[in-house]
């Protein structure tokens, strides 16, 4: 005899069309033209921020950088689901999550410009700092939670990643964890389709990346990544019911990266430019545009201050990234420790000794 | 006072922890109900409770992950690596994320955090069970590596691990677990993290040693002071920060050093120990340093393994070529 034991369903939201036709009735939240405008804005500033950095990367005045073209409303429909006392713990592509919650666009200049203090956050003190190692912050996520569950405390872990980190075992081993102790958390797949040159089909046969969480006994559902109301309201969703005590979540955002994996990357030698065009009519921030348009929210007028606002905010942080000297290299032994112990110590003196006696030589030559 | 064992300190030390410091939680296989394979953690679900005591899912890197998560939230999370051949899914996280949160946010977010393991053989223990794999978290800069050789040693260092700011990666020699029996008075006094112990003043050698190792030096010591040379024994303890003044200090008097040590000879720590000395203590040496060490093999099962280790014999034989030197 045998029977079914195990069923599941995944379901997939979307509530704006890539017209900004609204497929049915908005959520509440959307009725409220402040909150959506707000969403808007958000994203624009996300890629303000995105192209400068591009730009001052193509000129060599910034680092390595993983661009977030076309996967900002992952990144703003999480945070703006998110209360400030709740932690983020996002990979190296959620600069729109980032900037909603108070990092500034300096901090993050400085952190891709190569400056630890672009880590410092003085604004969401417990949020993580990015995480490189692809997947392997998901665990933290779950210790994170289990800190609030253990506390009692009403807040939430949002921790953000990639379709190439759903292969790896840290995130199976985070989402069963969470899933078995039932932990205020919630794990967001933001499905780009591309691990640098590796398409979604070759990452895995799973049919969805959301279903990864039935296996671990938890809710796993689909989003339309490039519609922010859908995301805001998913992710809503589910950072509300893990806030009432009601478990961890799984949401599979699919969206698209229009551009290289960083500009590092030259896409081109795996996809063809024929491949990404179609989806330039569906990204997040033209849909939007779209909508509040439509609905008579958004003039033109609306977006030129906007574009003004913006690009004056991030060429004022640019200018104030360009104008911030390094930190003195000694303070690289500062943080390694509490406390530099004695063989530490005695590195330094060796760095600073080595220092003078070049600035000496230089002063001879 | 008691006389008690190692893992018998190990349960002491982790229970006054807890009593002391509501921030403290134990975690990992086994750990609750069980009480550990080892029962480092006996009684401490009874008597701490399951917020505090808590059984993971079978998985090491996820252990230490949400160890991070913890000790970032401001907890002092004390897991539990089984064994230490099971620790090496947990290192990428020792590595990427534990040691390196303070610098990567310049202070913002900590990492007070034990990963305690079981570590080296003589228990006739299965395959992956005996491994002694302290130098790779020593290469590691922000991680501390301790390794206890007695009861009163493992009691005060591991409280002092718990109460530290930083990541500590604490290994205890799993053939001391019930061999030695020592008095341990429950006083919650910690030893420092940063020294190095000499364990036997000498004059002419100094057996530079740690964890297990440290019993067969002192053993070591022993028959060679029979046959009239004096041994100075250190147990290193602290191998990261390494306290290198009182190595050399005691190098640079007896002007004889062999370092002993479980792991294999190839990149092992007595390797770093050995450079310090070469660095700073050259002209003291009135012969080579020597190394023994385990080989550079797998480690064999139980039937082999009395013929890996170093023993008394090897370090006498050692100690004995350094005496002859001239």
């Amino acid at each position: 005899m045998s029977e079914i034991v195990g069923q599941f369903q995944i379901t997939y939201t979307r509530c704006l069309d890539p017209a900004g036709k609204p497929v049915g009735p908005l959520p509440d939240f959307a009725r409220n033209p402040a909150t959506v405008t707000a969403l808007y804005r958000a994203l624009v500033r996300t890629r303000t921020f995105d192209a400068k950095a591009i730009a001052l990367q193509r000129t060599g005045r910034l680092g390595t950088y993983a661009s977030s073209l076309g996967q900002e409303a992952v990144s703003v429909g999480c945070a703006s689901a998110m209360r400030p006392e709740d932690v983020l713990l996002p990979s190296f592509r959620e600069h729109g999550a980032q900037l909603l919650r108070g990092v500034t666009p300096l901090e993050l200049f400085l952190y891709w410009g190569g400056d630890e203090r672009g880590s410092a956050f003085a604004g969401p003190r417990q949020d993580f700092p990015n995480s490189v190692p692809v997947g392997s912050h998901t665990p933290h996520a779950a210790g994170v939670a289990l800190a609030f569950k253990l506390r009692r405390e009403p807040r939430v872990a949002v921790c953000v990643f990639g379709d190439g980190a759903s292969s790896k075992g840290d995130v199976a081993e985070a989402l069963n964890i969470a899933g078995v102790w039932q932990l205020p958390a919630v794990f967001v797949v933001s499905n780009n389709q591309w691990a640098i040159s590796v398409p979604r089909a070759s990452q895995t046969a799973a049919e969805t990346l959301a279903q990864k969480a039935i296996a671990a006994g938890l809710p796993g559902e689909q989003v339309d990544g490039n519609d922010v109301v859908a995301v805001h309201a998913v992710v809503g969703a589910a950072v509300e019911r893990a806030r009432r005590g009601e478990g961890p979540s799984l949401v599979e955002a699919l969206t698209y990266r229009l551009g290289d994996h960083t500009t590092a990357d030259d896409a081109s030698r795996y996809r063809d430019d024929a491949v990404v065009t179609p989806h330039w009519q569906e990204e997040p921030i033209l849909r939007l545009r779209r909508y509040l348009t439509d609905a008579g929210l958004w003039s033109k007028q609306d977006e030129e201050r906007l574009l003004h606002e913006t690009s004056a905010e991030i060429d004022a942080a640019a200018n104030a990234w360009l104008a911030t000297p390094s930190l003195d290299p000694a303070t690289m032994f500062e943080h390694t420790y509490a406390e530099p112990p004695a063989d530490l110590a005695k590195q330094r003196d060796a760095m600073l000794a080595s220092r003078a006696e070049r600035a000496t030589m230089a002063a001879a030559s | 006072m008691t006389e008690i064992n190692l893992v018998q300190a190990v349960n002491l030390a982790l229970a006054r922890a807890m009593q002391d410091d509501d921030r403290v939680v134990v975690l990992g296989e086994d750990v609750g109900a069980d009480g550990g394979v080892f029962r480092a953690t006996d009684g401490l679900l009874k008597r701490f409770g399951a917020e505090r005591v808590f059984d993971t899912p079978l998985a090491e890197a996820a252990i230490a992950g949400l160890s991070v998560g913890l000790a970032a939230q401001g907890f002092h999370p004390v897991a539990e690596i089984q064994f230490t051949g099971f620790i090496y899914p947990a290192i990428d996280q020792l590595a990427n994320h534990a040691s390196r949160l303070r610098t990567r946010t310049r202070g913002r977010i900590t990492c007070p955090m034990v990963l305690r393991s079981p570590c080296g053989g003589g228990i006739h223990a299965p395959e992956h069970h005996s491994e002694s794999p302290e130098a790779m978290f020593a290469h590691i800069p922000g991680l501390r590596v301790v390794i206890p050789s007695s009861p009163k040693r493992a009691y005060g260092l591991l409280l002092a691990a718990i109460r530290n700011p930083d990541p500590v990666v604490f290994l205890e020699p799993t053939r001391l677990y019930r061999t030695a029996r020592e008095d341990v008075a429950d006083d919650g006094v910690a030893a420092p993290l940063d020294r190095c112990f000499v364990v036997r003043e000498g004059t002419e050698l100094t057996l530079i040693a740690w964890g297990a190792m440290v019993k067969d030096a002192l053993e070591s010591a022993d028959a060679l002071a029979r046959t009239g040379v004096s041994v100075e024994v250190i147990d290193v303890a602290t191998l990261k920060p390494l306290d290198e003044e009182t190595i050399l200090a005691s190098v640079k008097k007896t002007g004889r050093a062999v370092i002993v040590h479980e792991a294999p000879l190839t990149g092992g720590f007595g390797a770093e120990i050995a450079a310090r000395i070469a660095e700073h203590a050259l002209l003291s040496l009135l012969a080579p340093i020597e190394r023994v060490a385990g080989y550079d093999t797998v480690i064999p099962l139980p039937r082999l393994e009395q013929h890996y280790f170093p023993d008394a014999v090897h370090i006498s034989g050692a100690a004995r070529r350094a005496m002859a030197y001239t």
